[in-house]
């Protein structure tokens, strides 16, 4: 073995020279070559000039080393950088390991902020997002009637003042000039309750009335058979139907030969021409919450003469944009009008996006939730920053000891960026998994009247959106620690023997900061919350109306034949023998209950002139006597409908309050004649229910009763104590005892109603409250972690004191003091924050003022009391603190 | 020196230089000894290909190489061959031994080949 050189020693100190590698390399090759030609007898400079001519091109050679050369050098230092890669991955794992609970800390609050970002994300991204389930979704519109109406008329007439006549809708196809294709639904889903019979027990089924080319316009083909076809589309054509694919699964099992076999509904033969597919879902896209089974051609010739009855969709031309299309319709319906003399109105229209229409509502709510999930990231971030922050600080002396070793500063910085990529990425995936749970349970949510609901799943977008807010969280406040580390003094570090040194207060002004920000976020939120929690609770208390506690319904049917005398006898009959049953304590039958669909009507007082623009309509509910008892609705004044007010007899309405107010404004209105289809005495006067929603007030009413006037299906209300399911079999015998065809339906109770009506801002309060509480331990986890902290650093100085006299209770003063002092600066700049952020919100609050002084009181007393609570165990141990061994340490 | 030289074909010239560092560690001068010495004079590795080939094999990393002493104590670098150098040296071998038996073959063939059936 030969002694290694000396420069050898040297080598790796020097950079490598590539240039005068290749120079060495060549020049003791000549040099060798010169040695053999003297060897075999050439003069020295003979020897030289031989060997140089043999070489040739030195030049030459000499470049191409170079330029292989840096290839070399550069390929190998890709290949270090990426093997140093690799080894700080080993080691960030490894480290890791070693300090498992501030790794599941971490994570776990990673995890829970990323879940909810992602889901939320889901959520966003499916309903505002997304472009609807329909080919060419954007060029789909819909349209609304009655804009010359005032908003009040508007909410007066209910969906009747937003809808057409069979004429408008026809007349406006035939003459327009921006849409390929317009078409039509009856958006009254009363009229397509069917019971379908012969198929076990009758069942109550949803029909949707639609116009013929309904599907060819949204662009959904049938999964099975086909669509209506023109013929059938007519009245007097063969009766033919499509199911829903839920409906299909539901009740035939899914079995494909239904296609050409015949149901009956209502006892009429319809033929099953098809199934539309499982990604066509009506109700989740049109009427969040209802469940249609199938479609039904609407007849136009039998819905001519019904009045407004259709909901009118259409799908622009290529290239037409939606401004052009109104700018029609602005001309074409009033030209419509003047040419027929017999229309109730013009029906000038607002015409909207689908999109819009169906989410437009929701953008606001949603985009609010939105940023509120941006703000709990912010609120992890910033407290990963502070955990990460604090560990800098416990391995100060480690990262001095690698610098002094040669580690460079981009090279700890990369290795603290991948041990929190590291975290993050474990986050993300534990909140990738969360989130899919979390949209799983939301897609079942039916009883949550949000459109597109059932659709919400984590897709590309979402995972994508997650590895994004992962990874910029993981970069963005990652590198806040790593900075501090990489510009600490070297030497400072390695002396710093214990903590009390001026680093380590600096890191700790830092951590403070971070603190102050979280406790800031945090007040946010939950100022926010509680500003939404609070119009939630106002909603509950508002006054229905009526009483949705102990009462439930169920849907009847019986058979009149349109006999209004026999209706009357049907139901007196029923509600006798229904009233018989034990535990039922009142009961009534009405055709539409509140909260529900609704019509109305035309009513004014017999020889009142009013003014010119208002609408003389108001909704109507067609009833039995009992049925206001039933409901718990109070009766003001006069009396409530009895058996006697039948046809023939002198026709009976009720009114309610606002109708009261608007149409025999300053006048008692019992005992006055109303003209309703006729002249109509008004006997008695309700309080007001809450028609529309609970967050509404109350519309113009009329209550007839149902042997005067034609109902739209019938819901029996039973008022009990006995919960519902007790009274279910004893009723449905009753039922079916009178008709033998009652359908199968489930008894609900009156307050399901009520809770669907307000589901959806029952959704956003919970996922508020929810993420403003996550806000709230995060931030007292930082509170928490900051104090501990400086009492681990100032154990020394508390021992001194302790020794000096001071008391254990001044400790802990102290130390509370310094927590007391985070949170209230950090809830003076997040009252601030809150005040623009309630401002921003106010449109989405009920009955509750954006600068609620008890909201915002109640808030910044939490946070004190959460900070309290926080530095309160680490003044404990303060006070603990032995000043003998706090002095013999170090 | 004016024995008949052989011109190089193309592409043997990595295979010889592998050849010759699977003997051991050599400087690039004694490369080409080597070869002019087991082709018993025919065969000259010229300088100006010479290094240029062997700094290929280098970066494609099928020969590695280090500063060391010569014989006679000067700087010198050394080549040896890694692993995949030496699998590389093995496929070369087989694939140059079954194209030199084919081109021998063909060029001594005495009678034209057997007219195929039809």
């Amino acid at each position: 073995m030969k002694p290694i050189p000396f420069w050898r020693r040297y080598a790796r100190l020097l950079r490598s020279d590539v240039r005068a590698d290749v120079n060495d390399e060549l020049r003791f090759h000549l040099a060798a070559k010169v040695d053999q030609l003297i060897a075999q007898g050439l003069s020295p400079d003979e020897a030289r000039r031989e060997a140089e001519r043999q070489f040739g091109e030195l030049n030459a050679v000499q470049e191409v080393g170079e330029r292989l050369g840096h290839d070399r050098e550069r390929s190998k230092q890709r290949r270090d950088y990426w093997g140093g890669w690799v080894q700080d991955l080993r080691y960030a794992f490894r480290t890791l390991r070693r300090d498992r609970a501030f790794t599941i800390i971490t994570v776990v609050i990673l995890a829970l902020g990323i879940a909810a970002n992602t889901a939320v994300f889901s959520v966003v991204n499916t309903v505002l997002l997304r472009p609807l389930p329909f080919p060419d979704s954007a060029q789909l519109t819909r349209f609304e009637s009655g804009r010359e109406l005032n908003a009040n008329v508007r909410e007066a007439a209910g969906l009747s003042g937003l809808t057409y006549t069979v004429d408008a809708y026809q007349e406006f196809q035939r003459h327009n000039q921006s849409f390929q294709q317009v078409t039509s639904y009856n958006p009254f889903y009363g009229n397509g309750e069917f019971t379908l019979t012969g198929h076990g027990e009758p069942q109550a089924v949803l029909g949707l009335m639609i116009a013929g080319n309904f599907f060819q316009t949204l662009g959904v083909q049938p999964m099975l058979g086909r669509l209506f076809t023109t013929e059938e589309s007519l009245k007097g054509g063969r009766a033919a139907t499509l199911l829903s694919y839920g409906f299909w699964q539901r009740q035939f099992a899914g079995d494909p030969s239904i296609i050409g076999r015949t149901i009956l509904l209502n006892k009429t033969p319809f033929v099953v021409v098809g199934v539309m597919p499982s990604s066509f879902d009506f109700g989740s896209v049109f009427a969040p919450g209802l469940r249609i089974d199938l479609y039904v051609p609407a007849y136009m010739d039998v819905l001519r003469n019904w009045g407004n009855t259709l909901a009118i969709i259409g799908r622009l031309k290529p290239g037409v944009p939606l401004a052009k299309a109104q700018a029609e319709a602005d001309i074409l319906f009033p030209e419509l009008k003047a040419a027929h003399k017999d229309w109730w109105g013009d029906y000038s229209s607002t015409i909207t996006g689908l999109k819009e229409y169906v989410t437009g509502k929701l953008r606001r709510s949603l985009i609010v939730l939105w940023c509120a999930v941006g703000v709990i990231l912010l609120i992890v971030g910033v407290n990963l920053s502070n955990l990460l922050l604090a560990r800098a600080a416990a391995r100060s002396k480690e990262f001095a000891m690698r610098m002094a070793l040669g580690a460079g500063r981009g090279r700890l910085i990369r290795q603290l960026l991948t041990e929190s990529l590291v975290l993050s990425l474990a986050g993300a995936f534990l909140g990738l998994t969360l989130a899919f749970v979390i949209t799983a349970y939301l897609a079942h949510q039916g009883s949550i009247a949000l459109p597109l609901l059932s659709s919400i799943r984590v897709d590309g977008a979402a995972l994508a959106w997650t590895i994004l807010i992962a990874v910029t969280t993981a970069v963005l406040f990652g590198f806040a620690p790593g900075l501090r580390i990489s510009t600490g003094n070297l030497q400072d570090a390695l002396k710093d023997a214990g903590p009390g040194m001026s680093a380590g207060r600096k890191h700790e002004r830092m951590r403070a900061v971070l603190v102050i920000s979280e406790v800031a976020l945090a007040c946010v939120l939950l100022v926010g919350a509680g500003l939404l929690l609070r119009s939630f609770l106002r909603v509950l208390d508002v006054d229905l109306g009526f009483q949705p506690s102990h009462a439930a319904v169920i849907k009847v049917d019986y058979d009149d034949g349109g006999n209004r005398e026999r209706r009357g006898a049907i139901l007196r009959e029923m509600l006798r023998n229904v009233d018989a049953v034990p535990g039922v304590e009142a009961s009534g039958v009405a055709d539409m209950l509140p909260l529900g669909r609704n019509r109305s009507w035309g009513f004014q007082a017999k020889g009142k002139q009013y003014p010119k623009d208002m609408a003389l309509a108001a909704l109507v509910r067609i009833v039995t006597p009992g049925y206001l008892g039933a409901m718990g609705m109070h009766l003001l004044e006069g009396r409530d409908f009895t058996w006697q007010d039948t046809q023939g007899r002198e026709a009976a309405v009720i009114i309610n309050q606002a109708a009261a107010r608007r149409f025999f404004p300053g006048e008692d209105p019992v005992g006055r004649l109303a003209l309703v289809n006729g002249d109509t005495r008004v006997i008695g006067v309700i309080a007001d229910v809450r028609e529309h929603s609970l967050e509404v007030s109350a519309q113009p009413e009329m209550y007839l009763p149902a042997a005067q006037a034609d109902p739209e299906g019938a819901e029996l209300v039973i008022r009990t104590k006995l919960p519902p399911e007790a009274l279910a079999s004893g009723v449905m015998r009753t039922l079916r005892a009178l008709n033998p065809s009652q359908p199968a339906a489930e008894f609900r109770p009156l307050q399901q109603i009520v809770d669907h009506a307000v589901s959806p801002r029952r959704f956003f309060v919970m996922l508020v409250a929810i993420f403003a509480l996550l806000g709230l331990t995060l931030a007292s986890l930082g509170i928490y972690g900051v104090i501990s902290y400086s009492v681990t650093r100032q154990t020394q100085e508390i021992g001194i004191r302790m020794a000096l006299g001071a008391t254990a209770f001044q400790v802990q003063r102290g130390v509370i003091a310094r927590a007391l002092r985070l949170a209230l600066a950090g809830v003076t700049v997040g009252t601030i924050g809150s005040f623009a952020a309630a401002k921003w919100i106010a449109s989405l609050l009920f009955g509750t003022r954006p600068t609620d002084p008890a909201t915002f009181a109640g808030i910044v007393v939490l946070l004190c009391v959460v900070a309290l609570f926080a530095g309160y165990l680490p003044a404990r141990r303060a006070s603990r603190i032995d000043p003998m061994i706090a002095l013999r340490t170090n | 020196m004016d024995k008949a030289q052989l011109e190089l074909v193309r592409g043997t010239l990595d295979v010889l230089i592998l050849k010759a560092l699977a003997w051991g560690r050599l400087h690039g001068y004694a490369i080409t000894n080597l070869i002019l010495r087991q082709s018993d004079e025919a065969l000259l590795v010229e300088e100006g290909t010479l290094y240029p080939a062997l700094w290929r094999l280098e970066n494609k990393g099928l020969v590695e190489s280090e500063w060391g002493l010569s014989e006679n104590n000067r700087k010198a670098k050394f080549y040896w061959l890694t692993s995949e150098g030496r699998r590389h040296l093995r496929q070369e071998t087989k694939t140059w031994e079954a194209y030199a038996a084919a081109v021998g073959k063909v060029l001594s063939a005495t009678r034209p080949p057997v007219a195929e059936e039809s």
